[in-house]
């Protein structure tokens, strides 16, 4: 079984007069680290919300191979189906962690409830395997069963990563996963993810402003601005030798700073 | 020796003549007549009709002097007494443009066919007690004045920008059967005939601080007050064996018509929307209001971010109503010795456990904050 | 002890609703029926009482109430409790029909957080009134998400809660409105009825029937319809138990109050279930407290 894991065509979103998303198309293959940089504004994040399925497109369409091999146009799924795949062979970390978590549930619970979801009915198999995964992300174990409202921003990240990684999901969307966290910190969670990532073979897409995130992470990189793809290729092939003028002033204003 | 709680019928019984004789208060003060009550306490009785959907002045006036003068035990009287009612037909959509007019004013402009009308307001008295009305003493009357040369046309003010293309258009007749929350459970997302009937019947109080919070920034509308006006509104029905409207009498309306700035969708140019609110009576206060709690509940319509209180229909619609509110609180109230059994038996089982930690280990179990 | 029908109120049809009301309760309950557990919206009318009061109990009773039925109503498993008085009274007013304190003489027994002792038997209906229908309210508290998770049958929430008692307390801390799943299906709230109840919902041969009157959702479990408790496979369901008998009748493995004698920590427990008490002392049954 070959072929992309994800493939993106001509997405497109209007609000009011200004296009948030103007013709965006990609293809992701299995394994695959796809950065997505661009200013605030960009239209990147309405792009991850676009694939995720969570904001409406006005054009375009997402199409995923899902675990039978068969590729499937999203916007064809049932609600059922759609939600299934969001809850098992996806995940989504996202940039504001009280979005991606429930914040008065305990640790513990954040990554159990996937597998509750998906029908697991053991206590003591549950617990295991959270503690297992807040191991995996470096989370002390005597800390499962508080709420990540006493968590830091650091590990709230974390913990979304293991609620998201406990179903072996194929495909991960991250949304500014390190942004507003302390440079050490960052530098620690980009270590976890990257570690991560390669020990599962997972495909991520990942947006970010940070051209330093999307060197340390990604295979591939799509420069956005305005809504549209304006450049895209290896990371490195970009970042070394951007061709249009505005991946060259990104660029520039990052190794000035 | 334990005795079990008996005797619930002649509590029930006794309560009730305490009730009936505290509701009479001193037999040396004269009774107090329901018409009084109509005729003096009118924005009490506007207030029952309102949130009662009853218009009928005596009834309302009689819930209040049943239910001693507390505002929401009215207004659950007249529910009670309303659902009971046999239903003839739907009224015709008010003419609220052919409004005789007591009031009329305009924030947006400074005159407008038909005038402003200040009318009787609370607006611009200074909140002074009047020992006057305690002596009992009887007002001045009130001016006369000569109808204006366009007294009785007073066109709406939404009419007058519509028809420049700044407003909004008036939803279309769709000729579909408007719901009846009375009649139909609600059934989210609820349209906005529901949505408006939600705000007509709500509590006032609850629909003014929801009102409110929009202008403090919790879902910012921009509003102005394109319009209050207060009057009579003849209401007209049209009989299946007559085929043409006749009328059924006249019914005093308070309209209030809220401008909101709109930068526009990719589809709609920039315009002014609306909120809207109408209530019986002079309601002003909730009027405003509920035309306030009206455009914020319109954000997802109109392609606005939901983050607000006011904004989420959910929130609004399941709490606005008075008597829901009411009686869940005061449900409370009601005996629950079964399930606070069981609590009790559950926290008497976790504070053992406890005890038995730290007593095992020698020392306070450690909070799981750090 | 069954009290001969007075005759109704004049000027009230019969049971308070009009027959059109009635009518289009009974098609929702008949909905319920059909689909055991599942959360049917009805048009929930005003009632002479407040909300949260018994509204959605007294509709759903008014709407199955027939001229020979003969009724009980309880609150908190007794017969004598101020709101059980105002509803059979109210029902004596406007239906007239018999009344009793007899679970078994009873052919519809509208309850408040209690399901009788009493085994129930065939052509009975226990009427339930609830507050609150929706098992996933405080974990999801909008009507248009739970409503998918229903739909889906993504139960997975409502196992998150039951894991964080786990963790917090070593067991399942809930102990009134327990969840359960209807038929293989639907997961419902038993209404506030302690969960020592709720093995009695499973298999029952009475029609169980549900009205929530503010929130204007009725459902229902058949007779003979398996209702399981949710559970963890190495935390299973367990009911509470007491560790003495009702002090009165001497009566175990049913559900007590407890009952504050003084000021000086003097207590008894007794039935909460007033008729079951009342019986079995009638039978000779005598407690340690029983003059």
């Amino acid at each position: 079984m070959s072929g992309p894991l994800l493939q993106v065509r001509g997405l497109a979103k209007r609000y009011g007069a200004r296009l948030a998303c103007d013709g965006v198309g990609f293809a992701l293959h299995p394994g695959e680290v796809l950065a997505v940089v661009g200013e605030s504004g960009s239209g990147k994040s309405t792009l991850l919300g676009l694939i995720a399925g969570e904001i409406a497109a006005d054009a375009g369409s997402v199409t995923y191979r899902m675990r039978d091999g068969v590729a499937r146009d999203l916007a064809a799924l049932g609600p059922a189906e759609r939600r299934a795949l969001m809850r098992t062979d996806w995940g989504f970390v996202r940039q504001d962690a009280t979005l991606g978590l429930r914040m008065a549930v305990s640790a513990g619970g954040n990554v159990g409830e996937r597998l509750m979801g998906v029908g697991e009915r053991h206590y003591g198999r549950i617990r295991a395997t959270a503690l297992d995964w807040l191991a995996r992300v470096e989370i002390a174990a005597d800390r499962v069963d508080e709420p990540p409202s006493r968590f830091s921003g650091g590990m709230r990240q974390r913990l979304q990563i293991a609620r998201n990684l406990v179903t072996a999901p194929r495909l991960v969307l991250m949304d500014e996963p390190t942004s507003g966290l302390d440079v050490s910190v960052q530098a620690r969670l980009l270590d976890t993810i990257r570690g991560l990532v390669a020990e599962l073979g997972l495909a991520v897409i990942i947006v970010t402003h940070d051209l330093a995130v999307a060197r340390l992470l990604s295979h591939r990189i799509l420069v956005m601005r305005g809504g549209r793809v304006i450049e895209t290729g290896l990371t490195d092939q970009v970042l070394d030798d951007p061709q249009a003028p505005y991946t060259q002033l990104l660029v520039a204003s990052v190794l000035a700073a | 020796m334990y005795v079990a709680a008996k005797g619930g019928e002649a509590a029930i019984d006794n309560a009730h003549r305490l009730l009936a004789e505290m509701r009479r208060g001193d037999p040396a003060v004269p009774d107090l007549s329901v018409a009084q009550i109509r005729e003096q306490m009118r924005l009490l009785v506007d207030r029952v009709m309102t949130e009662g959907s009853l218009h009928d002045p005596d009834l309302a006036a009689l819930a209040l002097k049943q239910a001693r003068g507390d505002v929401v035990e009215a207004v659950f009287l007249v529910r009670a007494y309303r659902t009971t009612l046999p239903r003839f037909g739907a009224s015709e959509p008010v003419e609220t443009g052919a409004m005789t007019v007591s009031r009329r004013v305009s924030a947006t402009f400074k005159d407008l066919p038909g005038g402003q009308v200040l009318g009787p307001t609370f607006d611009y008295t200074h909140r002074l007690i009047d020992f006057a009305l305690a002596a009992g003493e009887l007002p001045e009357p009130a001016a006369e004045t000569e109808p204006g040369p366009d007294a009785g046309h007073c066109p709406r003010v939404t009419d007058i920008l519509g028809e420049a293309g700044l407003l909004e258009p008036s939803p279309p007749e769709a000729g579909a059967p408007v719901g009846d929350l009375t009649r139909e459970p609600v059934d989210y997302p609820a349209d906005r005939a529901v949505r408006l009937q939600a705000l007509a019947r709500g509590d006032e109080g609850f629909v003014l601080a929801l009102g409110y919070s929009t202008q403090r920034g919790y879902g910012r509308t921009h509003p102005f007050v394109g319009e209050i006006r207060y009057g009579e509104v003849e209401l007209e029905m049209v009989p299946e064996e007559l085929g043409f409207p006749v009328p059924l009498g006249r019914v005093p309306m308070t309209e209030c018509q809220m401008l909101n700035q709109f930068r526009g969708s990719g589809a709609a140019p920039p315009q002014f929307t609306r909120g809207y609110g109408l209530v019986f009576g002079q309601c002003e206060r909730k009027a405003m209001a509920m035309a306030l709690v009206d455009r914020a509940l319109r954000a997802a319509e109109l392609g606005e971010a939901v983050s607000a209180p006011a904004q989420d229909q959910e929130f609004v619609l399941a709490h606005c109503d008075s008597l829901q509110a009411t009686g869940f609180v005061e449900h409370l109230k009601l005996p629950h010795y079964v399930d606070f059994q069981a609590e009790l038996e559950l926290v008497r089982r976790l504070r053992a456990a406890h005890e038995a930690a730290i007593s095992s280990a020698g020392e306070p179990v450690r909070e799981a904050a750090e | 002890m069954s009290a001969a029908a007075p005759l109704p109120e004049p000027g009230y049809n019969f049971a308070y609703l009009d027959e059109g009301t009635k009518r289009m309760i009974r098609r929702a309950i008949l909905k319920a029926i059909a689909i055991p557990g599942y959360q049917v919206p009805f048009a929930s009318r005003e009632m002479p009482m407040p909300y949260g009061w018994g509204t959605g109990g007294v509709q759903v009773t008014a709407a199955v109430l027939g001229r020979s039925d003969v009724l009980k109503v309880i609150d908190q498993g007794a017969d004598d409790t101020t709101n059980a008085v105002s509803i059979r009274r109210f029902f004596g007013r406007t239906a007239g029909v018999a009344t009793t304190t007899h679970t078994s003489e009873a052919t519809l027994i509208q309850t408040r957080h209690r399901i009788p002792e009493t085994p129930l038997s065939e052509g009975q209906i226990l009427v339930y009134q609830v507050p609150i229908p929706e098992p996933l309210r405080f974990l999801e508290p909008r009507e248009t998400e739970t409503r998918q998770l229903h739909a889906l049958a993504e139960y997975g929430l409502m196992h998150v809660k039951l894991y964080e008692d786990i963790a917090r307390h070593g067991h399942i801390a809930t102990t009134y409105a327990y969840p359960v799943e209807v038929a293989g299906r639907y997961v419902m709230d038993p209404s506030p009825t302690p969960k020592f109840d709720n093995p009695k919902m499973d298999g029952c041969p009475a029609l169980q029937l549900f009205g929530a009157g503010r929130e204007k959702r009725i459902y229902a479990v058949p007779p003979h319809t398996r209702v399981r408790s949710l559970d963890f496979e190495d935390h299973p369901f367990r009911i509470q138990s007491f560790d003495r008998p009702c002090a009165l009748c001497g009566a175990e493995a049913v559900y007590l109050d407890e009952v504050v004698l003084d000021d000086r920590g003097g207590r008894m427990f007794v039935c909460s279930d007033t008729d079951h008490c009342e019986g079995r002392r009638a039978e000779g049954h005598t407690g340690e407290m029983a003059e």
